[in-house]
C-alpha cells in the first residue's frame, strides 16, 4: 500500500533485568497511515509506551530490541545508523512526553530549547529560527508568544507546558506524532484544550499520529483506529466506531465494561478478577485467559492465539472471537 | 440513609502563610487561600462527592475536617459535637475517641503503607492504639478485616511491596476499617489503579457500606466514578464551592457555568457520542491572588455581568436541595 506510513512488525523489546527478562514488548505489529491518528491503548504495564520509545529506538537499558522490523517509508529504522538515526528524531517522527514538567529542560529558556532543535534540523539564522519558534507559539495558541518565548519552564503552568512541548514537537514538520499520554497530568478542563487543539494541527498540518493512553474515553474522542494492547501484545486492532460497537475481544469488552458511565448508571460495575500479569512470568496460552470469563479449558491456556482478520479492517487475537460475536453480541454502552 | 446530619461543616476557611526571608525571621507576605468559606453537610449513611480540579481544595477541606492541617477558621460538627474545638482542647482521650469515628484512605497507595511492617502489624496499629478490642482478640478481628475486604489469612504475614496497588488499597481500606469508624473520607481512592482494578475497589467501598452504614466523603476528580458512587455532589472551584446537588440532578441539570463545562469536557468512550464541549478559555487562577467577586468570572463563558465582578455570589437553594453560587442563575 502506498498510503502507510508506519508499519510495525513482530516487534520485540525485551528488559533484562536481575529479576529475569520482562518481555515489555513481544511481538507487537501495528501500522498507521498517512494522516491517520491511531490510538494504542493499554494499562501499565502493556508495552504501549516502550512501543513508542522502539520506533525512535531510545529504549532505556536495560531494554533491547531483539526482534521484529519497524518500517517508516519503507525503510527499516532497526537497520539504521545511529548517525541517520538522529536524522528521523525530531525531524520525521517526534515524541511528547507524558509529563511536561520533567521533559522540557529546566535551565534554558523556551527559545533556547525550540531555537536549538529548529536549527539542527534545518539551515536557518538565529534570528530566523527565533520568529520560526514564535509562530509555532502562536500556532499552538498561546498568548504573547513574544513574551511567553523568554520564559523558563517553572514560570508556566502545567497546560502552558504542554502546549509547549507540542510546539517543539512539531518544530521541524513531522510526519508522525508519537504523543504519549499527552493528557495524563493535566486537568478534566485542560485536558479538552489540549485535546482539541491535537486534534485541529492535525488537520491542519496533515500528519499522522499515535496517541497513546489508558483512557478509552480520550481515544474515542481523537483515534481514527485503536489498538488495544495486553501484556506485550495486540489484543484487538480495528475502526475506532467498530472497537466501540463490536468489540470482539474479552479483554476489549472488558475494559469498556468495567469503566463506570456518564449515561448509564448501573447498580455495579463489572469486574476484571485478578490483576495484569507479572512480565517476567506470563501466563502460558493467551496471556489473558486467567481473567477472561470466556475461557475455554484445554484451549486458552495452551494455544497463542495469532491476530487475524475477522472482518475487513478488525483483527482479534482471540481463539474464541467468532464464537463470541456469535453467542454474546456487545450488549454496548448505550 | 436517614436525614440525621453526621457532619456538618460551616464556613470553613484555611489559609497557608507566603513566605519570604527577612533580616532575622521569616515574615508573612501573603496566604494561599486554598479553601475561603466552605459549608457543606453530610448526612448519615450517604456516600457525599467533593470534586474538583487539581489546587481546588478538596484534600485540604478533607484533611481540616480531620484537624491534620487544623482550621484557620469556621467550624465543624460531627454528629453535633464542635471537632476542632476537641482537637484544641489536648484532652487525649476525646480526641483518640473522635479519631475512632473518622477515618482516611489516602490517594496513593505506594506511600501510605509502612514499607517495613508486615501487613497484620499495618492493619492490628489501630487495634492496639484505640484499646477497643481484647487483646486475644485481635487475631480474630485481622482475619475477619481481611476476608471483608477480599484478601486472604496468609496475607497477613506479608509486606506492602508484595501487593499490587490495587490490593495494597483493600489493605488500607482494612486498617481503616479497623475502628469500626462511622465517617469514612476517601481521598482519590482509585485515582492511582488501573482501569480494570479500580471497578474492584468502586464495588467493594458500595459493599461495605450497605453492610456496615458508613458514610463516606468521596474526593475526587473523576467525575465518571463520582457519578457512579455518590449520592450528593458538591462542586469545587478555587476554594469555594459552586454547587450541591443530588447526583442525578447534577448531571441531568447542572446550573453553574464551570459544573456545565466541567461535565462537558469528560471524554466518553464513543466516537460517535462528539457532542458540543465547552471549552473554557484560560487556566484556574493562582489561590494567592484570587479573583475579585465570583472566582469565577475570567473563565466563565455566559459574559460574566457587571455584578459577577463585584460580588461573591453566595451559595442558595434554588429548590429541592439544589444549591447553587451564581448571580445570573439567582437572577
Amino acid at each position: 500500500m502506498t498510503d502507510e506510513l508506519l508499519k510495525i512488525e513482530n516487534l520485540k523489546t525485551y528488559f533484562y533485568t536481575w529479576a529475569g527478562v520482562v518481555k515489555a514488548v513481544d511481538g507487537v505489529s501495528l501500522n498507521v497511515k498517512k494522516g491517520e491518528t491511531l490510538g494504542l491503548v493499554g494499562e501499565s504495564g502493556s508495552g504501549k509506551s516502550v512501543t513508542a520509545l522502539s520506533i525512535l529506538r531510545i529504549v532505556p537499558r536495560p531494554g533491547k530490541i531483539i526482534g521484529g522490523s519497524i518500517l517508516y517509508k519503507g525503510e527499516n529504522l532497526l537497520e539504521k545508523e545511529e548517525k541517520q538515526m538522529q536524522k528521523v528524531r525530531g525531524k520525521e517522527i517526534a515524541y511528547i512526553f507524558q509529563d511536561p514538567a520533567t521533559s522540557l529542560n529546566p535551565v534554558f529558556n523556551i527559545a533556547t530549547q525550540l531555537v536549538e532543535i529548529i536549527r539542527h534540523h534545518q539551515n536557518l539564522s538565529k534570528e530566523e529560527a527565533l520568529k520560526k519558534a514564535i509562530e509555532l507559539l502562536r500556532l499552538v495558541e498561546i498568548p504573547d508568544p513574544e513574551v511567553k518565548i523568554w520564559n523558563y519552564p517553572h514560570q508556566l503552568s502545567g497546560g502552558m507546558k504542554q502546549r509547549m512541548a507540542v510546539a517543539r514537537a512539531l518544530s521541524c514538520q513531522p510526519n508522525l506524532l508519537l504523543a504519549d499520554e499527552p493528557t495524563t497530568a493535566l486537568d478534566v478542563t485542560i485536558q479538552a484544550q489540549i485535546l482539541d487543539l491535537l486534534k485541529s494541527l492535525k488537520q491542519k498540518l496533515k500528519m499522522a499520529m499515535i496517541l497513546i493512553t489508558h483512557d478509552m474515553g480520550v481515544a474515542a474522542g481523537v483515534a481514527d483506529r485503536i489498538t488495544v494492547l495486553y501484556a506485550g501484545r495486540v489484543c484487538e486492532s480495528a475502526s475506532a466506531k467498530t472497537i466501540f460497537r463490536n468489540p470482539l475481544h474479552p479483554y476489549t469488552r472488558a475494559l469498556l465494561e468495567a469503566v463506570p458511565s456518564l449515561a448509564l448508571r448501573r447498580e455495579k460495575l463489572k469486574v476484571i478478577p485478578g490483576s495484569i500479569p507479572n512480565l517476567i512470568e506470563l501466563p502460558s496460552g493467551c496471556r489473558f485467559n486467567p481473567r477472561c470469563e470466556f475461557a475455554k479449558q484445554g484451549v486458552c491456556a495452551v494455544q497463542v492465539p495469532e491476530l487475524l482478520e475477522i472482518a475487513p479492517d478488525h483483527y482479534v487475537a482471540c481463539v474464541r472471537a467468532r464464537e463470541i460475536e456469535a453467542e454474546t453480541p456487545f450488549g454496548g454502552l448505550s | 440513609m436517614s436525614s440525621e446530619v453526621v457532619l456538618d461543616v460551616r464556613n470553613l476557611v484555611k489559609h497557608f502563610p507566603t513566605t519570604s526571608r527577612g533580616v532575622l525571621m521569616k515574615k508573612q507576605v501573603g496566604a494561599v487561600h486554598a479553601v475561603d468559606g466552605v459549608s457543606f453537610s453530610v448526612k448519615r449513611g450517604e456516600t457525599f462527592g467533593l470534586v474538583g480540579e487539581s489546587g481546588c481544595g478538596k484534600t485540604t477541606t478533607a484533611r481540616a475536617i480531620l484537624s491534620l492541617d487544623p482550621p484557620t477558621s469556621g467550624e465543624i460538627y460531627f454528629s453535633g459535637e464542635e471537632v476542632s474545638q476537641v482537637f484544641k482542647s489536648k484532652n487525649k482521650a476525646a480526641i483518640l475517641r473522635l479519631r475512632r469515628k473518622m477515618q482516611y484512605v489516602f490517594q496513593n497507595p505506594y506511600a501510605s503503607l509502612d514499607p517495613r511492617m508486615t501487613v497484620a502489624d499495618i492493619i492490628m496499629e489501630p487495634l492496639a492504639i484505640h484499646k477497643h478490642v481484647p487483646k486475644e482478640k485481635w487475631h480474630d478481628r485481622l482475619y475477619e478485616l481481611l476476608r471483608l475486604v477480599g484478601l486472604e489469612e496468609y496475607h497477613a504475614e506479608r509486606y506492602p511491596h508484595e501487593f499490587s496497588g490495587g490490593q495494597r488499597q483493600r489493605i488500607c481500606i482494612a486498617r481503616a476499617l479497623a475502628v469500626e469508624p462511622e465517617l469514612l473520607i476517601a481521598d482519590e481512592p482509585v485515582a492511582s489503579l488501573d482501569v480494570s482494578v479500580r471497578a474492584q475497589i468502586l464495588n467493594l467501598l458500595q459493599e461495605l457500606q450497605q453492610k456496615f452504614k458508613i458514610t463516606y466523603l468521596y474526593i475526587s476528580h473523576d467525575l465518571s466514578t463520582v457519578r457512579h458512587i455518590c449520592h450528593r455532589i458538591a462542586v469545587m472551584y478555587l476554594g469555594k464551592l459552586v454547587e450541591i446537588a443530588d447526583t442525578d440532578t447534577l448531571f441531568d441539570s447542572p446550573l453553574h457555568p464551570y459544573t456545565q463545562a466541567l461535565l462537558s469536557a469528560i471524554p466518553i468512550p464513543d466516537p460517535e457520542a462528539r457532542k458540543s464541549r465547552i471549552t473554557l478559555p484560560g487556566e484556574v487562577p493562582s489561590p494567592i491572588n484570587p479573583p475579585e467577586g465570583c472566582r469565577f468570572h475570567p473563565r466563565c463563558i455566559s459574559a460574566p455581568e457587571h455584578s459577577c465582578i463585584e460580588h461573591m455570589p453566595k451559595l442558595i437553594d434554588v429548590g429541592h436541595g439544589h444549591l447553587v453560587a451564581c448571580e445570573r442563575v439567582h437572577s
